[in-house]
């Protein structure tokens, strides 16, 4: 066990953990916070997704230990006003919904970095998440809507206007 | 909602839209029992064979586990299915690799995993174990009788006669790959007694009475001590329905054993993929005899899937890849031979398309084959031979007035501008050594429903209630696995009582509280239980017209709600029940093959363009165009989203997603990293077009979609590289190592510029 | 799982920690390779020694005549670092394809040598741009040349107790043709089934030397020596393809495997050599 100190989803954690766990199963199991998912345990579905210090990390590929007086975000902690979540639900962009969460956090990251990006740059930035429902299409028009959401009106972004 | 207030055909949101995004709703593998324990499964690792013995490691105290084996079965040790063929647990001799034999439970994951690798089986392997179809075909030690668990025959017309009205024969062998369905959920199911001694089992599902079925035979209880509850699936695509028998027959055994304690039997990817079915392999025989003209005279199909060493669901797979392989063309003379096969595989199952896939895959491109033989351009021939209104298919179905399918085909050739960018990639195949270009279509159809009697035989119910409150609830088992069917039904409801969406629910899915309204497959729920459920609405709406006053139309929400408070105030519970009633031109004799399979078939023409660069072969694919007829779209995003998720899976069918069998037969690339589906770096423009004309059987005219999408972009693909390359690639998937292979079976690197045949300018 | 888990605050500490251990920590960064496999086996995880906190591995100098990569700097920081880019554009493109976004911003280039699977990311570029290693221990630091690194199949020149604390480059690559291409199973996140990173020194029409490093074509991340010295004072337009074919043949391994086969690998492999010699 190790005293640890660290933030996640803006409460402060402290306590005794085992640091030798992955962070995905002190998530689920020991805070019972359950939108991050176990696709393979491997980090190629992405549906672990977190952000560490802004950072998007697949949470099956980090030991608790390492997240030592960092910063954590899981989906729990996506403000309840996030235009992401108005704009993947309104724009069929869920399905079975299994990969949602990782794929908004996967959108969140990349809308810190760049609020206003092209088409190509949210295939690439989704790229190492996972979807079999949607075909990845409307996710696509759902992060644009968002990016579209939280600008100002003044500026729209390239691509994201009056799609369907 | 669209202004003139109609639910129906309106993009509505999803109803699970919300709960999904924030990652608050439950799938099993989220649901906490406090106490509960880990289960895991010993599997066998040889090709069928013998369990002589099952050795426990000696260092390992087993007091501290649950043990479960094939003694410990209660009732009948069988998978109930079509065949009784299957067991639930291998007690001695097993038919394939990754079989369970032995059950495991610990409170401790990790003592779980030591227990699982302390278990031994000694097994005597099967020396004879077969993998493919044609040498199972001819097996000199068969695991059923000849290796073939059925063998079908659909003929019109006198085959002979149309081989020698043919002026061209073309004949050509087609193979297709097993596919895996990764739905990004693993399996798993969780069993528990309740305080009233009801078995209780809940997980991840397509077709809670299935299970059912298997649980009453395996435990020997009845019905009221058994119950099956589907938790939030996420996603299905054929994959949950067969196996989750298998897991929650597991996840019963060993909580019957251990005492009613919950018991958590969640598969990891690797187990999953290991274990459960895959989509059937095919290999195909196509002979087409036509006229100078590209009039068909001959449809010659040998079809044959590969079902693996039980029978499970391939029967029923193999008889709609059968009543499928003729496409939607006239030909006089059809002979369809088709036969599911045995080997040592794990079985294969039910995948989104349900054997369709395979069969159309090798009828669109032996069109394009015998079209460079004839040489006539691919679309021509198609333009020749399509049903059209008054024809009868191969089946003997004549088509309904109300289809037209030039219609379908005309509109994807002006949305993909087909014609000019055949034209366009022709010259630049001739000027351009490094990349080519290739544009191909594919035009099919696929039946919605069970096939021939099969609605009849389901019988299916289903009922509405609503409450004093004017609230309403849906009963049926159809399950929500991502398809929106929990909206969709809600929708059609919705219209049918005049309510907002709002009003409208489904029940949580659980045999103690819902009816049977059959599995949800077979692209069925929204045409056949939305028809039920809709009848059912409309009788709700008749007895508050007639017992309880609400106006005949016209009425406003607080109407309806007075009007249930009034009815449960004078008569109890307002609660309707339905059941499926078969349109009346629906005969099909199952011996024969004869008759009108499906009451409606969902028409397309799918366009696929690729680029592929010969430094590596590496086939990109570029566009795609995809339009289809589907009586009435019920929600406009909703039916989008099940058409562009098809063809980013039929993308991977044909490209990319290669199962490798280990020496066992079972999957050797079990991970993510060595199974590649596409990612949204591997996704096309997918542009999709609906079309409604009239006839379907469900609400509003609604026919089946979800399996549609699976069958044309493989095809459509094929013939798109075929025309770029002038190769004659007849298998998928279609990877670079094929397409360098396939070239240079057509004598060119590809580098010098495409053969002529396919690639002539038309 | 679980098991020993220490994270010292030193690399002193670090190599001490290691030391006492007999060597035998496995020492984690970014995880992106040892959880996968702790993961697939369910067993207990083994003592690990977690170096992400050690501030010294976390540098990125760019000096006079070499660049020094600290061991924890992760692919994402190498991705988009201006001054790897304008030197060794081919390990940015590397790095940038060392699986999908969330793994480069965990893997670290060193990590990605460390695993030492034949078909990494890196390796290729840093085999093209004549990288060093620098390795430490209690015992002291040395210094090695990374071409002489890799010596079998998941086997390396460095002893269990040293750690890989940085990664030398010589700016020497002024003028030079740079020519990376990675042949994946798909288009993102995949591993390599072909990979190549060359860079080639003309003179005018004349190749007077050429690095042409592969992944995936031999148990080990591999420079193709013979093709180099049969390339050397060649002009453009005498390169026959034949005889490059010949060269890869005795410097290159590839096999048939889950991923690909031998003969697409060299196929694949000739023509990316004929595509790099075209490349200006």
């Amino acid at each position: 066990m190790m005293q640890m100190a660290f933030s996640l989803n803006g409460r402060r954690v402290d306590g005794e953990f085992d640091p030798a766990q992955r962070l995905l199963d002190f998530l689920r199991i020991e805070r019972g916070l359950t939108g991050t998912k176990e696709g393979c345990g491997e980090g190629e579905c992405g549906a672990c997704a977190v952000l560490i210090d802004g950072t998007l990390v697949n949470s099956c590929l980090v030991l608790l230990g390492q997240v030592q007086g960092r910063v954590l975000l899981s989906i729990e902690g996506i403000a309840t006003d996030d235009p992401l979540l108005e704009s993947f639900a309104s724009s069929g962009a869920t399905q079975c919904g299994i990969c949602t969460p990782g794929m908004v956090i996967a959108a969140r990251a990349l809308l810190d970095r760049i609020p206003d990006p092209t088409l190509d740059q949210v295939r690439e930035a989704l790229a190492g998440n996972l979807c079999r429902c949607t075909g990845y299409t409307r996710i696509y028009d759902a992060v644009l809507n968002a990016s579209a959401m939280a600008l100002p009106a003044a500026a729209p972004p390239v691509g994201a206007g009056g799609s369907a | 909602m669209d202004g003139s207030g109609k639910v129906l055909g309106a993009s509505v949101r999803r109803k699970d839209a919300l709960e999904k995004v924030t990652g608050a709703v439950r799938y099993v593998d989220d649901i906490v029992y406090p106490g509960a324990w880990h289960g895991g499964t010993v599997r066998t690792h040889a090709p069928g064979g013998v369990v002589e013995q099952i050795e426990f490691d000696p260092s390992i105290d087993w007091s501290q586990y649950v043990v479960v084996t094939a003694a410990d079965v209660p009732g009948d040790n069988l998978i109930r299915l079509i065949d009784p063929d299957q067991p639930a647990l291998v007690d001695r001799v097993f038919r394939h690799a990754a079989e369970p034999v032995v059950l495991l439970a610990h409170a401790d994951r990790l003592a779980l995993a030591r227990g699982l690798a302390g278990v031994r089986l000694v097994e005597a392997a099967n020396p004879h174990p077969v993998f493919d179809i044609d040498p199972a075909l001819e097996a000199v030690h068969p695991i059923c009788p000849a290796n073939v668990y059925r063998d079908y025959r659909m003929v019109k017309g006198d085959p002979a006669a149309g081989e020698a009205d043919a002026e061209v024969l073309f004949e050509g062998r087609f193979e297709t790959g097993a596919q895996e369905h990764v739905y990004i959920e693993p399996q798993g199911m969780i069993a528990h007694v309740d305080a009233d001694g009801v078995l209780v089992i809940e997980g991840s599902m397509q077709c809670p009475f299935y299970v059912l079925d298997t649980l009453l035979g395996l435990t020997a209880r009845s019905s009221d001590r058994l119950r099956i509850v589907h938790r939030t699936t996420g996603g299905g695509f054929g994959g949950k329905e067969e196996y989750p028998s298998h897991i929650a027959a597991h996840a019963a055994l060993l909580t019957l054993k251990a005492g009613g304690r919950p018991v958590r039997l969640i598969y990891d990817r690797a187990e999953d993929m290991l274990a459960t079915p895959k989509r059937h392999p095919s290999r195909s025989i196509v002979r087409l005899g036509a006229k100078r003209d590209g009039t068909l005279t001959l449809i010659d199909f040998d079809f044959a899937i590969d079902g693996g060493a039980y029978a499970t669901l391939s029967p029923v797979v193999l008889s709609r890849g059968l009543i499928h392989a003729p496409g939607p063309y006239r030909c006089e003379h059809v002979r369809v031979r088709g036969r599911a096969v045995a080997t040592n595989h794990p079985p294969n199952g039910a995948f989104r398309g349900f054997g369709a896939p395979q069969a159309i895959f090798a009828m669109e491109v032996a069109l394009d084959g015998l079209a460079g033989d004839l040489g006539i351009p691919p679309l021509e021939l198609r333009r020749r031979n399509m049903l059209c209104p008054g024809d009868v298919s191969a089946p003997g179905q004549r088509m309904d007035a109300s289809m037209d399918f030039h219609r379908v085909l005309d509109e994807a050739l002006e949305r993909s501008d087909y014609l000019r960018r055949r034209e366009d990639f022709s010259r630049w195949n001739i000027d351009n050594q490094s990349v080519k270009k290739g544009i191909g279509l594919a035009t099919f159809y696929h039946g919605a429903g069970f096939t021939g009697g099969g609605e009849v035989y389901l019988a299916s119910r289903a009922a509405v209630r609503a409450n004093a409150l004017g609230q309403v609830e849906i009963l049926a088992s159809s399950s929500e696995m991502g398809q929106g069917s929990s909206t969709t039904l809600c929708q059609i409801v919705a219209q049918a009582l005049e309510l907002p969406i709002e009003r409208v629910t489904q029940a949580a899915v659980d045999t103690h509280a819902v009816l049977n309204s059959g599995p949800t497959v077979a692209s069925r729920t929204c045409m056949v239980v939305g028809r039920i459920l809709e009848d059912a609405a409309r009788e709700l709406r008749a007895r508050l017209v007639s017992a309880a006053g609400l106006p005949d139309n016209g009425y406003s929400a607080q109407a309806f709600t007075d009007a249930c408070a009034r009815y449960t105030a004078a008569h109890g519970e307002l609660r309707v029940e339905s059941r499926y009633e078969p349109p009346p031109d629906v005969n099909w004799d199952d011996k024969t093959f004869r008759g009108s399979p499906y009451a409606s078939y969902a028409w397309a023409c799918y366009i696929a363009e690729v680029e592929i660069d010969l430094r590596t072969w590496e086939v990109n694919l570029t566009d795609f165009t995809a339009v289809q007829e589907i009586g009435k779209v019920v929600n406009p995003v909703i039916a989008a989203g099940q058409v562009e998720g098809g063809v980013v899976q039929a993308l991977g069918y044909a490209l990319m997603e290669k199962v490798v069998w280990g020496e066992g037969g079972a999957m050797a690339n079990n991970r993510f990293t060595n199974y590649i589906i596409p990612t949204s770096a591997d996704t096309p423009p997918i542009r999709v077009f609906f079309q409604e004309q009239p006839g379907g059987s469900g609400p509003a005219g609604a026919k089946g979609l979800g399996e549609l999408p699976m069958d044309g972009p493989a095809p459509a693909i094929v013939n798109a590289i075929n025309f770029a390359l002038g190769t004659d690639i007849h298998a998928i998937p279609v990877l670079p190592e094929d397409v360098m292979l396939a070239l240079e079976a057509v004598g060119t690197s590809g580098i010098q510029g495409a053969r002529g045949r396919q690639g002539a300018t038309r | 799982m679980s098991g020993l888990f220490v994270r010292p605050a030193s690399l002193d500490e670090a190599l001490a920690l290691q030391q006492a251990h007999g060597g035998r920590l496995a020492v984690i960064a970014g995880g992106t390779d040892l959880l996968v496999g702790w993961n697939l086996a369910h067993a207990p995880m083994p003592g690990c020694m977690d170096i992400s906190g050690l501030q010294e591995l976390q540098s990125i100098e760019i000096g006079a005549d070499t660049v020094t990569i600290g061991a924890g700097v992760s692919c994402a920081r190498i991705a988009a670092h201006a001054g790897i880019a304008a030197d060794f554009p081919m390990l940015v493109e590397c790095a940038r394809q060392t699986g999908s976004i969330a793994i480069q911003n965990r893997a670290t280039l060193a990590g990605n040598i460390m695993n030492a699977s034949p078909a990494a990311d890196n390796p290729p570029a840093l085999l093209a741009y004549c990288a060093k290693i620098t390795l430490a221990s209690v015992r002291g630091t040395r210094c090695v040349d990374y071409d002489r690194f890799h010596v079998g199949y998941k086997r390396t020149v460095a002893a269990a107790d040293e750690l890989l604390t940085a990664i030398t480059l010589p700016r020497d690559t002024a003028g030079r043709v740079h020519f990376h291409c990675k042949v994946g199973t798909r288009r993102a996140q995949a591993i390599s089934k072909v990979a190549l990173a060359a860079l080639l020194d003309w003179d005018g029409d004349r190749l007077q030397s050429s690095r042409f490093a592969f992944a995936s074509m031999a148990p080990v991340p591999l420079l193709a020596r013979s093709l180099s010295d049969r390339l050397a004072g060649s002009r453009r337009g005498e390169l026959r393809r034949e005889a490059i074919d010949a060269a890869l043949a005795v410097d290159l391994q590839p096999i048939d495997d889950i991923r690909s086969t031998a003969l697409y690998r060299r196929r694949v492999a000739n023509n990316l050599v004929i595509a790099a010699l075209d490349a200006r």
